[in-house]
């Protein structure tokens, strides 16, 4: 089963946020759409659950009992225990009965010894956990999750992306949003947002190899080609042809792909 | 290396019962640029405000241009907040002009694409500009030594690029540069970084130095949600990547004793981010 856009439009108060969006999130895969602020990650979630109508375009969604969402840097009740948190979501749901799933999720976030701490005290790796439990315990076809790791470090973001692989594990089609670029290595497919369009998209292996021409460093700024510094050294992009003298052959990285995309994007406007 | 601008040596700063520095010493010299690279709660605002003379701290000692901070030193600091420290309802050109005359200088003039940018308020552009209309205010009086907190948070790719190309055209000219970022592909763009976990340096040095020795084991299980179970069940933290799963600072034996003899593993170089997670579970 798969979710997802077709050229889908949406406009909020006469700006477009998201341009011509194709978008497939996947059963049993995490699909991560990456972006800064403003790229229109939060319209893309928003509007695959259905609280954002597309101007134009089709969107493929389950029904809304059978979608997770936890917006940005919300989703939990800070003045409930982690377990009432839990059972929350499960009686709104109609789980009347599900406290083996309760305790599965308590065991698998690492949040069982911290049960019946109010949500309000966690620090911020062990909150964005328990929303993440909060969005999978109803086993739902379709989990979307805003920012999920945004702001924490790197230990506990790997953390959170271990739950979203494992809540793919159990079949639901998964769909997290970041900004950070580096985090596109955890996720099966990657769609990379600029100004509300897609500037990339495919596994992090296929976007890097999908760079066209050569990319080499250099000491100082080269005249007149394509080049953004990364510390002590230049990257130089010749779509065409050779590469400046001196240059030395580098691949690609993610970052690069992405930076050099959003230059021909802004060279073709 | 040149002059050192800034030196904390062993400082800490308890709140109630949160130690947020726990004993951290810094160094920041001329033409360099420095990443505090930390989590929020790491410690890094706190160490930045001991470091700018904000905040006292409760042991060890801080060195301003080769003194304790006084009025005197902030008038040769640049500091730029997450915030970015601008009036969202004055323009840019406002921003500027009362920036500059706090420190009694000349306003800095705008160039290139800010140039056209005076007369529009700072609420009105967006982030990336926002950003460099920030960093323009905060370089207005030349400071010997910049802060930045998180500089380029939320930034589309280009408009990064191009504040990095000023951050360093700032150190080339003899600035000292202290940033602060939880994005690790900031922090390769530091010639030198210091990792904070809970309050502590846990790594200090370049990139080359931090990743050198870092070994992350790579394991292609048959089935990887099966592994990734047994192995956090060990405790191993695995990251999940593709179809593999990559295991920073583990050995070959321990996860060959939790996922068997069959499964395929590979050893390579770790991530600046696998690193971190090493130096964080053992620190």
């Amino acid at each position: 089963m798969s979710f997802g856009f077709t050229g889908v439009t949406v406009e909020l108060g006469g700006t477009t946020a998201i341009e011509m969006v194709d978008l497939d999130v996947e059963a049993g895969a995490v699909t991560a759409v990456i972006g800064a602020d403003g790229a229109g990650k939060t319209t893309v979630s928003r509007t695959l659950v259905g609280l954002l109508t597309p101007t134009s375009g089709t969107v493929r969604r389950p029904s809304t009992d059978a979608i997770g969402y936890q917006p940005e840097a919300a989703g939990t009740w800070r003045d409930l225990t982690v377990v009432e948190n839990l059972s929350f979501v499960a009686r709104a749901h109609g789980l009347v009965t599900g406290t083996d799933r309760q305790q599965e999720l308590l065991e698998v976030t690492g949040l069982g010894a911290a049960a019946d701490r109010l949500a309000g005290e966690l620090s911020g790796g062990m909150r964005q956990k328990l929303a993440v439990a909060m969005a999978m315990l109803p086993r739902p076809e379709l989990t979307v999750l805003d920012e999920p790791t945004t702001g924490l470090d790197p230990v506990s973001r790997a953390e959170v992306w271990r739950l979203l692989a494992r809540a793919a594990g159990e079949g639901t089609a998964v769909l997290a949003t970041t900004s950070y670029l580096n985090e596109a290595e955890r996720a099966s497919h990657v769609v990379v947002l600029d100004n509300g369009r897609v500037l990339a998209a495919g596994t992090a292996e296929s976007i890097r190899e999908s760079f066209r021409g050569l990319l080499g460093v250099v000491a100082s700024r080269p005249e007149g080609a394509p080049a953004w510094r990364r510390g002590n050294q230049w990257r130089v992009w010749a779509r065409e042809g050779p590469l400046p003298a001196g240059a030395r052959v580098v691949p690609p990285d993610l970052e690069d792909v992405v930076t050099a995309s959003a230059y021909a994007r802004r060279e073709a406007r | 290396m040149t002059a050192r601008l800034a030196e904390t040596s062993a400082i800490s700063k308890r709140f109630v019962d949160n130690l947020a520095v726990d004993g951290v010493s810094i160094s920041v010299s001329a033409g360099e640029v420095v990443g505090l690279v930390g989590a929020n709660g790491a410690g890094k605002t706190t160490l930045i405000r001991m470091l700018l003379g904000l905040l006292r701290p409760d042991n060890g000692r801080v060195m301003l241009f080769g003194q304790a901070p006084t009025r005197a030193t902030r008038r040769r600091l640049g500091y730029m907040p997450q915030s970015m420290g601008l009036y969202q309802d004055l323009t840019v050109a406002q921003n500027l002009d009362f920036t500059a005359r706090v420190f009694g200088v000349e306003p800095p003039r705008l160039e290139g694409d800010l140039a056209s940018l005076g007369d529009s308020l700072v609420s009105d552009l967006p982030l990336g500009l926002r950003r460099r209309v920030g960093f323009v205010a905060a370089l207005s009086h030349r400071p010997d030594l910049l802060v930045l907190d998180e500089p380029t948070s939320g930034v589309g790719p280009l408009a990064r690029a191009e504040l990095w190309e000023t951050i360093h055209d700032a150190a080339d000219a003899g600035a000292g540069v202290l940033v602060t970022t939880h994005h690790m592909d900031e922090a390769e763009q530091c010639d030198r970084l210091v990792l904070l976990s809970a309050g502590r340096a846990v790594a200090v040095g370049t990139v080359e130095e931090i990743l050198a020795g870092q070994v992350t084991i790579e394991a292609t299980p048959a089935d990887p949600a099966a592994a990734l179970d047994l192995l956090e069940t060990a405790g191993l933290p695995a990251l999940p990547t593709g179809a593999h799963l990559r295991l920073p600072g583990v050995s070959v034996a321990s996860v060959r004793s939790i996922l068997g003899d069959e499964v395929h593993l590979s050893e390579s170089g770790s991530s600046l981010e696998e690193a971190f997670m090493t130096l964080a579970r053992a620190g």
